[in-house]
């Protein structure tokens, strides 16, 4: 047993820690004439309810709350579906760069010469990976770039004349949320198909929906590939001409990409569209729920509806920004996507090249199944195939004859120092536990992560408390959810301090 | 491990791919592999072949600001525990990032005068497109009004975001560089959208667009500079229903635009509507030890699919987390201090500007950025003024047909009175 008990005190808040007059910097110093603010402005505030704490006090502050969070840089994070590989610390270097850094996105874009190659580059390398010959980088997250591809879809049906009669849009069972969400943001109606029982998507099903009447309905196909199973789809090359037959387009949620780099492309597949994550697939981090960073990857038909402004090259290969787009569905971020992102990416593809791009692939899918044929004896595998980058298990057993949930097994796992693998997703599989080791982890981690799920599996026999209570090992213990929102409390309520002359500052304080 | 997993090679575990789809390692055509000084060197040379505001003396805005950025924010994101960390999904684990996430609603919400903000959205024009979105369920109505004097970008944003969901977008003309032209507004529409201070840099009336908007039962939906904030009669106080605005200014570096982070609040009674993340405080299912985890769930994307408030999911956490730092370490005070240095460089600007030969385009109070009106093509002096090492601001031509003269100029606090001094006499030489 190698559970640790957190002796860090959980940290106050950062209110409680306030004290009237102190200052966490050197505050920049004004040297330009004193103003009457009332007079210049207009209406001013009266309080302003923020933390006063000196710099050591800021520091400690965060540095603490740090070590009650758990990341890649922590330890094993085998959450499936997220790709939490290991972010080299190299692409933290280079997106700091004071050319890259402090550079503003109006200024003259003859002075940007650097960045637009930059951008030009991550859409080349790209788009050789995806197979697709156009991308754009303005998408900022997946769910953007998901919503971004099905406004390009809309824009071409709407330039042949089929905008207003197709309004349907196909969505798996086994889908990413975001995926029938985006649909939504876009105007659709959603249409779900299922999945047959070996795991492929249930090509008699998807027959009627595309069938008769209804398929002039069909806006277009989101398919994920691999699939939320963990699964390659064998027919996806049957499945994009049947769609295509029936009038509509195919998009490909490109979040388990991570599965097919260096080794095979969607573009290829017969996809009309996709989207990728560069904070999963190109190692962008994950910082704790963003900045994402999406791009999207299309064939030529979809081109003209790109938002504006296009990065590409002109006639003599020189780097341009395209505002002349006359098709254009506009904009959908204000500026240019996630700038220092891409550049963490470009730093990423450049480190691997043309040598070592298809081992990004081959070892994550080696990972994975190497983990999946560890853990079939205990926890049995959803499909009775290959897994891809991620392998999909299911802990219904336990449920049945001990009353253990895959919940009770993530929160295990935290004891033993691991973060859990996704639960509950895809919803079509029982007490789904959804494992991504991705390719940066070792054999060893690999093994110890995997010696720690079967002492699991083993307790959940034995001693199922010690599965029900978990965690113990961290500052708090199991949350209270429905309380959370019974009792709402989404902002402190804390009182201000109470007001104290700061000298250099409080010489020109408002009037 | 190919023992264990019972495969004769890597190839083998590809074996459902169709093989005509399946390419050979290293076939290919992407360029060579650099290792890790190569790669360093590399990068260093295309970055050096942007023009950066250390070459330049920057007083650039229109949305993302030359700001002080206190070191304190750079060696907090820099943690592995938050910057490699995912979605606070298991809270338990996560309690550090929570905690900061609350504490960041917390800061934001007061800032703007509002009584709840989300986790972060992605950029300010974003969150303005889902505020509007936001009034559009929560109205029934179809139709959004906007100032012109929001900013461009966000416009055409909000403008796509609309497209796509069949809702549109009535835009409304300034008068004098305010957004005081209301004519247009019927009990049709959901919202009524300004910002400021606006895109001209001036302040709006804030009271008589909220008139305006209670006048037909809409939603006033404020874009709001968060610096601005920390001097200004915040827009939740002149009654906003929304209030949405970009948090670059407070830590984020400029980076060509990206990442940004949107902030997100509103009044209490919308909050079921609010898309994106929300952190909430509880205690322990089984003691009393308190604790953050995500709330309001039921809202988002991964559980109600189709009927979620958006389609967000990732977000800006470790830009907020830069904007909590931020806040936190400047604080009440030196938020303050930041606020009013730059409205003293502003004014001292403005003479200075006026002084070289500029005018005023507008006569309306402004909060560090202001319109000047040159005697000629505002593109011209701008490139001018570069060649003396002045980034002097956005010609407004391309925005503004009628502002072809004009050049929207931004002072922070991080100018200093000889820096203005020199942008004065370059202008003087520029303009004779």
């Amino acid at each position: 047993m190698n559970m640790v008990t957190k002796s860090v005190p959980k940290p106050k808040s950062i209110f409680d820690k306030s004290r009237a007059g102190r200052v966490g910097c050197n505050v920049p110093v004004c040297d330009t004439p004193e103003v009457n603010l009332a007079e210049v402005l207009g209406p001013t505030r009266s309080g302003l309810n923020l933390p006063e704490v000196a710099e050591l006090d800021v520091m400690r502050h965060f540095v603490n709350l740090s070590h009650i969070n758990y990341g890649i840089e922590t330890g094993f994070y085998p959450l499936g579906s997220c790709t939490m590989k290991y972010n080299p610390r190299v692409n933290e270097a280079t997106a700091r760069f004071i050319g890259f850094a402090a550079i503003h996105p109006m200024q003259p874009v003859e002075t940007l010469t650097g960045a637009l190659e930059l951008l030009i580059g991550v859409q080349e390398m790209l788009q050789e990976i995806s197979g697709f010959p156009h991308m754009t980088l303005q998408p900022v997250a997946g769910a953007h770039g998901e919503m971004t591809c099905l406004m390009l879809i809309k824009a071409f049906h709407h330039a042949n004349g089929e905008g207003e009669q197709r309004k349907m849009v196909i969505v798996p069972d086994s889908a990413h949320g975001t995926n029938p969400a985006s649909a939504a943001r876009c105007g659709y109606d959603v249409k779900s198909v299922p999945t047959d029982g070996t795991g492929n998507t249930d090509l008699e099903a998807l027959t009627k929906l595309l069938a008769g009447e209804e398929g002039k309905h069909v806006a277009a196909l989101m398919l994920t590939n691999p699939s939320t199973l963990g699964l390659f789809e064998p027919n996806i090359e049957k499945i994009c001409e049947m769609v295509h037959a029936a009038g509509g387009q195919v998009f490909c949620d490109g979040a388990n990409m991570n599965a097919m780099v260096g080794t095979t492309r969607p573009g290829d597949h017969g996809f009309d569209c996709m989207h990728l994550n560069l904070h999963k697939t190109f190692s962008t981090p994950h910082g704790g729920g963003g900045p994402g960073c999406g791009a999207i990857g299309l064939k030529a038909h979809l081109a003209p509806f790109l938002p504006a402004p296009v990065i590409r090259r002109d006639d003599e290969g020189k780097p341009i920004a395209d505002h002349d787009c006359p098709q254009s569905i506009g904009r959908v971020s204000p500026f240019y996507g996630q700038f220092l992102m891409e550049v963490r990416a470009y730093t990423y593809l450049r480190a691997f090249g043309k040598e070592y791009i298809a081992d990004i692939s081959r070892y994550a899918v080696l990972n994975a199944n190497y983990v999946r044929a560890r853990l079939a004896d205990v926890l049995p595998p959803a499909h009775d195939r290959p897994c891809m980058h991620e392998c999909i298990l299911t802990a219904e057993r336990y449920k049945k004859e001990f009353g253990i949930r895959a919940l009770d097994i993530s929160k295990r796992l935290i004891d033993y120092g691991f973060h859990p693998p996704t639960n509950y997703f895809p919803l079509i599989v029982p007490e789904c536990l959804m494992i991504e080791p991705t390719e940066t982890e070792s054999k060893e981690t690999l093994d110890a992560f995997c010696d720690a799920m079967i002492e699991i599996c083993r307790e959940a026999e034995l001693e199922p408390d010690l599965l029900h209570n978990a965690p113990t090992s961290q500052v708090v213990g199991r949350l209270d959810e429905t309380a959370a929102v019974k009792r709402l409390d989404v902002r402190s309520k804390h009182e201000p301090t109470s007001l104290v002359v700061v000298p250099r500052l409080a010489e020109t304080a408002a009037v | 491990m190919l023992a264990a997993i019972g495969a004769p090679s890597i190839d083998h575990l590809f074996r459902e791919i169709p093989a005509h789809l399946v390419k050979a390692p290293g076939s290919l055509d992407l360029p060579p592999a650099l290792d890790e000084p190569g790669l360093i060197k590399h990068l260093h040379e295309l970055s050096r072949k942007n023009v950066n505001m250390a070459d330049l003396t920057c007083f650039l805005g229109a949305g993302i600001y030359d700001r002080f950025v206190p070191s304190t924010v750079g060696a907090v994101i820099s943690r592995g525990e938050f910057l490699t960390a995912y979605t606070p999904y298991q809270p338990e684990a996560s309690q550090g990032y929570l905690q900061t996430i609350y504490e960041f609603q917390s800061m934001v919400a007061e800032l703007y005068g509002m009584d709840v903000a989300n986790a972060s959205m992605y950029d300010g024009a974003t969150a303005l497109a889902e505020a509007a979105i936001m009034a559009v369920g929560s109205t029934g109505r179809h139709r959004v009004a906007v100032s012109d004097a929001v900013h461009p970008h966000y416009r055409q944003v909000l403008k796509t975001y609309c497209w796509s969901m069949g809702i549109e977008v009535v835009t409304l003309p300034h008068v004098g560089g305010t957004a005081e032209d209301y004519g247009a507004l019927d009990p049709t529409f959901a919202c009524v959208i300004v910002q400021s201070p606006n895109f001209f840099g001036v302040i709006e009336g804030l009271a008589g667009a909220r008139a305006q908007a209670t006048a037909i039962g809409a939603l006033l939906i404020v874009s709001a500079d968060p610096i601005s904030c920390a001097l200004l009669k915040p827009p939740g106080e002149f009654g906003a229903d929304i209030v949405v605005g970009e948090g670059q200014p407070m830590g984020v570096p400029m980076g060509l635009g990206g990442p940004l982070v949107g902030l997100f609040t509103c009044r209490t009674e919308h909050i079921r509507r609010i898309p994106g993340r929300i952190v909430g405080r509880t205690t322990e299912v089984h003691g009393d030890r308190e604790g953050y985890v995500m709330t309001l769930r039921t809202r988002e994307q991964d559980i109600r699919r189709e009927k979620a408030t958006s389609n967000i999911c990732t977000n800006e956490a470790l830009m907020a987390l830069a904007c909590t730092v931020y806040m936190t370490t400047l604080g009440k005070n030196g938020m303050k201090a930041v606020a009013e240095a730059t409205v003293r460089n502003t004014q001292y600007a403005k003479a200075k500007l006026q002084e070289a030969g500029g005018k005023l385009k507008f006569s309306g109070n402004t909060f560090g950025e202001f319109v000047l009106q040159l005697p000629g093509d505002a593109v011209e002096v701008r490139d001018a003024l570069i060649q003396k090492k002045i980034l002097g601001g956005l010609p407004l031509g391309p925005y503004y047909p009628d502002m072809e003269n004009c050049l929207l100029v931004a002072v922070t606090e991080t100018r200093k009175k000889a820096q203005i001094d020199a942008y004065a006499a370059a202008l003087k030489e520029v303009l004779a």
